[in-house]
């Protein structure tokens, strides 16, 4: 073997396997030269784990002649938590303040999957108090938004279009801070809970919302104009990444790739849950299989997000957000105090000045929880990247016996390879991109 | 539909008395280590899976019985004996649950896939769950297929025994299985024979064990707050 070229970007040492370069930024060219020189012909180039475009820790294997992509793989598990394992040692209720940590970039999806799930185990589905469903679709629609956001905006600063980058960013802030006022988070909300909500709109949220929603109306059709017709923007991304209806069937690719062959398969539309039969939006779609086409029918989901958002806002009516079963429904009722969102001041006086019976029924609920009896049960929500399914087993105890997420990123990731060979090294980025992976997701 | 289709629907479909028995819970408040005064620490109870459900499924519209009459008979066609491949079915919750014979998994899934009248054309992976209660049939792998053609979910669940864990595997019927199928051996230690590269993929290659199983402990740490120590999580009280 011949000795190690170095530059001034790229040091080079010697191991077993071959030559191995760590590149820092720099010429691509000046790397791609020194190991020319080098006699093995084989390039294999780990991009990542810790890689700005490569959507989190997700670490990719490629190998590489010339500019071309010859073989490439996924190395993931980089942000595994054992959050499914850590389920199996809390109580049901808890169970959402994990859950909502798995795809971080859509809280709300796992938490209604996961809720779905528990409440078809409890046989409570039809108990749900209508307007607990409607601000759960209410946040899932607003919640697609801010997720399909993040990936038009990294996908476009991945391919230099800052602007595309600031824009998305700008609009989800104004979601995120809808979110804020709603649940008093940004991220992690662990809002909706088995039974229902945490807790009510608070006042003002509804004209928030409205004005929320017109002011991304206003902003959408800018992301068309910055983009859709940008002769630079379709070169990069049309024709790349493709995967037709046959690749995404055998991989089970689901969401806007799924879409994007063709194939208008939501199942908001094929297998409604929350009431979403009775919403009117369109399901796009594409012929083109490619990243250009994900992009579009990104684009116009927002559009339709908006209008289910819009419908949830003309019907909602006053009523509770929690299961009546006191055997079930959080006890406490929370109120914004000086010292942050706890419980109400009126909830207090209750378990501890008037009812006994009150105090016991809040103990037990909170340190012990409720029973589950025993089964299992799929609850499938589409997320903004697919299907998003929990495995939801009981063993009649008061935590969960297993749970388990199909998140539709772990699964539509494994089409990168099929997207990626053949193509140019520049072009795994678009396609990645296009799959919108969140590694919270994938590795759980 | 009929008033006796109506009402089949609506009473919980008639179950097999003995169901999965997969473990026995004792006590009522989580103290197992004596000092529960309260008089029901003598407690004992089974905890049992639901068992085996008798036609008719039911099912929206009868929709578990036309699929599960659809597979049967395409099952016979190939000469395989649906009593043999199809080892109990159960109704429960609104779905339908095909507990198959691991020998007949992948021909039993292809059937569900290719016939045109089941067309279960997307499996959405598998998932492990491990029962050490549930004796000779500890490891159980759960898929669920989903029909885009008949918009129809239904649910296959296959069991192995900690000593002999293998599963054949449905990489080559569903090719999405992959990924799902390395998941579900790396947390579970469940082999899918035919898996054409069974590895790790989310716990490092070097892990010994296998952390989803019910015997591999959490782990954890105790932690100080305001001067109380509150114990790992899988230390604290739980509430059998």
């Amino acid at each position: 073997m011949s000795a190690p070229h170095e530059t001034p970007h790229a040091t080079a040492r010697a191991t077993t396997e071959g030559t191995v370069y760590t590149v820092t930024g720099g010429d691509w060219d000046e790397v791609v030269q020194s190991a020319a020189k080098a006699d093995d012909e084989r390039i294999v180039v780990n991009m990542g784990p810790q890689h700005p475009s490569t959507h989190g820790v997700l670490r990719l294997i490629l190998e590489i002649e010339g500019e071309t992509v010859t073989e490439a793989r996924c190395g993931i598990g980089y942000l595994h938590t054992g959050i499914e394992k850590n389920l199996e040692f809390r109580n049901w209720t808890q169970g959402t303040t994990f859950v909502t940590r798995m795809d971080y970039l859509t809280s709300f999806f796992n938490e209604t999957a996961y809720c779905l799930g528990v409440e078809k185990l409890l046989g409570i589905e039809d108990d749900i108090p209508d307007r607990a469903t409607l601000l759960r679709v209410l946040l899932m629609e607003l919640n697609r938004l801010s997720s399909h956001l993040v990936c038009i905006a990294t996908g476009g600063m991945e391919l230099g279009a800052t602007t595309i980058m600031i824009y998305g960013f700008r609009d989800r802030e104004l979601i995120l801070d809808a979110y804020e006022l709603i649940t008093g988070l940004r991220m992690n909300h662990a809002f909706i809970r088995p039974g229902g909500l945490a807790q009510d709109l608070p006042p003002g949220a509804v004209d928030h919302l409205r004005e929320l929603v017109r002011t991304l109306r206003k902003n959408l059709p800018e992301y068309d104009k910055l983009a859709t017709g940008n002769p630079i923007f379709k070169a990069r991304m049309q024709d790349v990444g493709y995967l037709d209806l046959a690749g995404c069937m055998a991989l089970g690719a689901t969401g806007p790739i799924l879409r994007s062959a063709g194939l208008p398969h939501d199942l908001r539309r094929s297998d409604p849950y929350c009431g979403y039969e009775t919403f009117e939006f369109d399901v796009p779609t594409a012929d083109s299989c490619d990243s250009y086409g994900r992009f579009l029918i990104r684009l116009e989901e927002m559009r339709q997000s908006l209008r289910i958002v819009e419908q949830c806002l003309d019907r909602l009516e006053p009523g509770p957000v929690m299961v009546a079963d006191k055997k079930i429904a959080w006890p406490a009722q929370l109120a914004l105090g000086p010292d942050g969102l706890g419980n109400s001041l009126d909830h207090i006086k209750n378990i501890m000045g008037t009812s006994m019976e009150a105090l016991i029924h809040h103990f037990k609920l909170v340190t012990e929880g409720f029973r589950v009896p025993p089964g299992q049960a799929y609850a499938a929500v589409e997320s903004p990247k697919g299907e998003l399914g929990a495995h939801v087993v009981s063993d009649g105890g008061t935590r969960p016996y297993r749970v388990h997420f199909r998140d539709p990123s772990f699964t539509n990731l494994q089409a990168m390879a099929a997207m990626c060979e053949g193509g140019q090294v520049a072009d795994v980025i678009v396609a990645v991109a296009s799959i919108d992976p969140v590694m919270g997701g994938v590795d759980r | 539909m009929s008033d006796e289709q109506q009402s089949g629907n609506n009473v919980p479909s008639p179950r097999d008395d003995t169901g999965e028995v997969i473990g026995v819970r004792k006590g009522m408040f989580g103290a197992n280590n004596g000092g529960d005064t309260s008089g029901y620490g003598g407690l004992v109870r089974t905890v049992t899976l639901p068992g085996a459900s008798a036609r008719p499924y039911g099912g929206p519209g009868g929709v578990f019985d036309e699929i599960a009459d659809e597979l049967e008979g395409a099952l016979e066609e190939q000469g395989i004996a649906p009593g043999n491949a199809l080892v109990k079915t159960v109704v429960d919750r609104g779905e339908i649950t095909f507990h198959v014979a691991r020998e007949h998994l992948v021909q039993v899934a292809r059937t569900l896939r290719d016939d045109p009248a089941l067309r279960f054309e997307l499996c959405t992976g598998v998932s492990g769950v491990h029962f050490p209660g549930d004796k000779g049939r500890e490891l159980h792998a759960v898929y669920h297929l989903r029909s885009l053609t008949h918009g129809r979910l239904i649910r296959l669940e296959v069991s192995a025994p900690d000593a002999d864990p293998h599963v054949p595997s449905l990489v080559a019927v569903y090719p999405t299985n992959d990924w799902h199928e390395r998941e579900t051996y790396d947390f579970f230690g469940l082999i899918f024979d035919g898996h054409p590269a069974l590895t790790r993929i989310m716990m490092p290659d070097d892990w010994q064990g296998f952390p989803q199983r019910k015997d591999y402990p959490l782990g954890g740490i105790p932690v100080e707050y305001k001067g109380a120590q509150i114990p790992a999580p899988d230390q604290r009280r739980s509430y059998s």
